[in-house]
């Protein structure tokens, strides 16, 4: 790739994730094929726009009415071109493509860069006559695009994930796919989520600049494996001037030695010092994750939380053990456990009894009466002198709700009563926490581990369903919420908060 | 490629304010006798010479030298060690500092982002310790606050042993320096300060080893 290619347009990146039609090339009438579940997916999602597909013989795929032909289909319609025919096929559906006003094409077709030096140079050649006719090139050998405003779904594999903030760029698709699990489970959902390829034409950087500007998105979520030869130095400047803009969460394949033998064979990248690559990163202001799993949980509480304004933590909890475990995270961490001020202690004292901890982490120790949560978060929340809060202990109440619900006394013996009571505790909960975070601009991270143990947990749901992340253990809360103070400190510090 | 002297790479260095020690450059064992005196106290005795690179491997370097005779004896010693291949020498006399921590700084360059500024905890574990962190050049005074923040012994920088608290803004001007020096000089191939020496809460370069491109 060289260095005097053009960059791809703002209307180019439109007709990729907000295309007015789209045509599939190479729609196929097995169901087992890329060419069928793309235009499957693509009409099964709940895409808008009208969706054309090119069939070698013409027949009828999935109750669309196929041509053979690009050139029998209508021209200034269609702004996107999902490509699954043979690599040898391609330059010649380019160029009909471009005769009908198409200016984006993802090439999921395999044989390009990855297959060998004759790939290589037919993969070239494409991008030569992409760029000469205008069309932005994604791909080749992805696996596709997301575009919940369009509620656009044109890639090979599922899932097609709930709509959200969280615009995803990644050099392997498949965890374009875990990312967008990851969405489905928690409900904390994708704006945009691209699979590079092989990158031949548009690279990581590139998608993140568009995500900068996106209204749609709230955050970027990038997985590289590492930089091309000779690239190092713009990707930081373009990480940085993204950074500036949008927060950006990155997941580095290939940290080790082990991993970078890896990555040279996945996506053929160059190995690095990886205490460099960090010092870079950090100095970009971009989020380093560890690993993929914490990339989404730091990527959810971006798209789901204010940025706190300072480090001092407040820990509420129903639960000592959970109120421990976040206190030793915090202490490796930029984060601090917010020094508990004389007011704020006295007027938790007017709603709990003498044996609350009197301390941060604010351990209830069971003390609670009906309203004591809502009441402690918002006093919590409020205080000045906390720039953050993590609430421990949702949905015990309802868990216990549940054994009672399934067992054989329900709902007798007052076992309804109660039940209908814990449960309605647990999301008058969730909604506190929720109202608490809006009213003070502060972030109020909710952890449980029955968001994975028990997703139908009340107190669980109701952050789910109100698109708020709840965090799987006290632990993870803490490193999420240490990167939202990491950005907010990088930006404060350089006059960009 | 071409590695200047001690004394050449302090030159270049400190006009980008990296502090080193007052030190003398001399090539008589007289002279050598003379600049302890004029420096007071024990000294460090090395010799120098743009051809040598690892004074510390060929044992050029003579410490915590008490005295007229112990410097004149180290320094003859010193200058009957140079070889052939070493070129022209010189005896370099400078107060032996003492110090309970060492960090490491220096400019590198990286293959995919170019050169780098680094800062680490030093020290003779320095390497299994392996605490450092890295900026690409050019950094601002805010990068270097966040290079000291990014070490894991922060410990070490607050105050220790009976020491203050390393002088954070000292050491952001050492970085700075050095990254400076990188912009100024694109010749400028590599720089180690090892050890940089933190006396009295400041930094101290002890030795600099400054690499330059071959000229064509």
């Amino acid at each position: 790739m060289t260095t005097t290619r053009p960059t791809p347009t703002p209307e180019q990146f439109r007709a990729l994730f907000d295309p007015r039609a789209v045509l599939v090339a190479g729609a196929s009438t097995h169901p087992g094929k890329f060419g069928f579940v793309a235009l499957h997916n693509i009409l099964a999602c709940g895409y808008q726009g009208k969706v054309y597909a090119t069939n070698r013989d013409g027949a009828e795929v999935l109750g669309v009415a196929t041509v053979r032909e690009v050139a029998e289909l209508p021209a200034g319609e269609i702004d996107l071109v999902f490509v699954c025919t043979p690599a040898a096929a391609n330059p010649d559906l380019l160029k009909a493509c471009a005769e009908k006003g198409i200016t984006a094409a993802f090439i999921a077709s395999a044989g390009y860069g990855e297959a060998g030096e004759e790939g290589r140079r037919a993969q070239d050649e494409l991008v030569a006559l992409a760029d000469e006719l205008g069309i932005l090139l994604a791909g080749p050998n992805g696996q596709g695009v997301v575009s919940t405003p369009a509620q656009l779904c044109a890639q090979i594999v599922g899932p097609y994930p709930p709509a959200g903030r969280i615009s995803v760029a990644s050099q392997s698709g498949n965890l374009v796919s875990a990312f967008q699990n990851y969405a489905g489970q928690t409900g904390v959902g994708i704006a945009r989520a691209v699979s590079a390829g092989n990158a031949a034409a548009v690279n990581v950087p590139d998608f993140l600049e568009y995500f900068a500007d996106d209204p749609a998105t709230g955050v970027a979520l990038a997985y590289l494996e590492g930089v091309g030869a000779g690239e190092g130095r713009a990707v930081y400047e373009r990480l940085r001037s993204v950074a500036e803009r949008l927060p950006v969460v990155l997941v580095k394949g290939g940290r080790s030695a082990e991993g970078q033998r890896a990555a040279a064979s996945h996506t053929g990248s160059l190995a690095s010092d990886d205490r460099v690559f960090d010092g870079m990163v950090r100095q970009a202001g971009v989020q380093r994750a560890d690993t993929v799993e914490q990339a989404f949980d730091i990527a959810a509480t971006f798209a789901t939380q204010p940025l706190p304004k300072g480090n001092r933590v407040a820990v509420v909890t129903t639960v000592g053990g959970w109120g421990v475990a976040a206190a030793d995270t915090i202490s490796r961490t930029g984060l601090r456990l917010a020094p508990l001020a004389d007011d704020l202690r006295a007027a938790i004292d007017e709603h709990l009894p003498p044996r609350w901890s009197r301390n941060n982490p604010i351990d209830m120790a069971g003390g609670e009466t009906r309203d004591t949560v809502p009441i402690v978060l918002d006093l919590v929340a409020s205080h000045p002198e906390v720039d953050a809060v993590i609430y421990l202990g949702i949905g015990i109440q309802s868990n216990q709700a549940k054994l009672m619900r399934e067992g054989p006394f329900h709902p007798d013996h007052g076992i309804g009563r109660i039940v209908d009571y814990h449960e309605r505790q647990d999301t008058r909960f969730a909604e506190a926490a929720i109202e608490v975070s809006d009213k003070t601009g502060k972030p109020v991270l909710v952890a449980t581990e029955l968001a994975v143990a028990s997703p139908d947990n009340p107190g669980v749901a109701t952050l789910r369903n109100a698109g708020r992340l709840c965090h799987p253990s006290a632990n993870r809360a803490v490193v999420a919420l240490d990167h939202l103070w990491r950005r907010a400190r990088w930006l404060q510090r350089r006059g960009l908060a | 490629m071409p590695t200047l002297s001690e004394a050449g790479s302090k030159e270049l260095l400190g006009a980008f304010g990296v502090p080193f020690p007052a030190e003398h450059v001399v090539t008589t064992a007289d002279d050598a006798v003379a600049a302890a005196e004029a420096l007071g106290g024990p000294v460090v005795v090395k010799l120098g010479g743009d051809a040598i690179a690892h004074k510390t491997e060929r044992g050029l370097v003579r410490l915590n030298l008490v005295g007229a005779e112990a410097v004149r004896d180290a320094a003859e010693a010193l200058l009957a060690a140079a070889r052939p291949e070493d070129g022209e020498v010189h005896l370099l006399v400078a107060p032996m500092l003492r110090a309970t921590r060492e960090l490491i700084a220096g400019l590198h360059r990286d293959g995919q982002f170019g050169t780098t500024v680094m800062l680490g905890v030093g020290g003779i574990l320095a390497e299994a310790v392996a605490d450092v962190a890295f900026r690409l050049v050019p950094i601002t005074r805010v990068d270097a606050e966040e290079m000291l923040d990014d070490l894991a012994t922060q410990k070490l920088l607050g105050e220790f042993r009976g020491e203050p608290a390393v002088d954070r803004d000292a050491v952001v001007d050492v970085l700075v320096g050095l990254s400076q020096a990188a912009v100024d000089r694109p010749d400028l191939v590599s720089a180690d300060l090892n050890p940089l020496l933190i006396v009295d809460g400041r930094p101290v370069a002890v030795d600099a080893l400054v690499e330059l491109e071959a000229r064509p």
